[in-house]
């Protein structure tokens, strides 16, 4: 075999990257086969996605899209800040009421409109990190979301949050599942071999 | 001595976890126990694709590093 020496790209890796997410179909079906010589339980991850800030959320995608890569199952229970990003993009401002409104209208919703928890600088920090993110061949958080739906990363959002913020279902992506409540984050976060709260 | 491998995913250029990504959608559409080449250059690669292969029982054959890219052999389980 022949390996030509390779130069990390400086200019368009996105094209690569949307040939990478392109490519993803459907969920490994490799680890949740069971081999012969040992009884394998399908493992679990858990997250609980409560920050809608791009450097938390990316890495619950990160970590989503990875875990269903490593044939385990994932379910992400999405409440509070967290369930803004999940908004569907052509919805601006969702809401029942003056002061449900005034939330997406000072926090955009959308997977594209994330927010550093610091060094924000109204917008500058976020600018820098998808330019950065260009630069180094690091997939979005959209790209990721792609990625992790259409590997069967289950999205559970939260039913009280929904209510809370005047949000119905139709406002979220339709990959979402069912809202759910309290009760049910527990049950799988208890049952499942690893559960985090980002 | 260098396996014939033919079939690769060319995960150059992508960041964590595309790599991961790609090969274990990749993986699927090759029997079970053949082999199958990734080719990345992302330095983490060398401890994630150790640790994927102990998590999805797939096997880590062979692996190499040159001019900055890394060669993973694998063995589909």
């Amino acid at each position: 075999m022949t390996t030509t020496t390779y130069e990390r790209p400086t200019t368009a890796p996105s094209d690569q990257l949307a040939k990478a997410i392109a490519d993803v179909d459907g969920r490994p079906d490799v680890a949740f086969e069971e081999a012969a010589d040992r009884p394998v339980r399908t493992k679990e991850l858990v997250i609980v996605n409560w920050s809608g800030e791009l450097d938390k959320v990316w890495p619950v995608l990160i970590l989503s899209s990875t875990a269903a890569a490593s044939g385990m199952r994932c379910r992400v229970f999405v409440t509070f800040w967290g369930l803004l990003p999940f908004v569907k993009d052509q919805k601006r401002i969702v809401g029942e009421n003056w002061m449900q409104k005034m939330l997406t209208l000072m926090q955009r919703p959308g997977i594209d409109h994330l927010k550093l928890s610091k060094m924000n600088f109204l917008g500058m920090g976020p600018w820098m990190m998808g330019t950065l993110r260009k630069k180094y061949g690091v997939a979005s958080p959209r790209e990721l979301l792609e990625a992790a739906t259409a590997m069967g990363v289950e999205f559970i959002p939260c039913q009280m949050t929904m209510d809370m913020f005047g949000l119905k279902r139709e406002d979220l992506i339709d990959e979402m599942g069912d809202p759910a409540g309290a009760a049910t984050a527990i049950e799988i976060m208890t049952e499942a071999d690893a559960s985090l709260f980002i | 001595m260098t396996l014939q491998i033919p079939q690769q995913v060319d995960a150059r250029g992508l960041s964590c976890p595309m790599p991961i990504v790609k090969t274990a959608q990749a993986i699927k559409t090759i029997a079970s126990g053949s082999l199958f080449e990734v080719l990345a250059t992302d330095p983490g690669s060398v401890k994630d694709f150790a640790a994927w292969c102990r998590t999805t029982g797939n096997e880590l054959v062979e692996q190499s590093a040159d001019s900055g890219v890394y060669r993973f052999v694998l063995r589909r389980k």
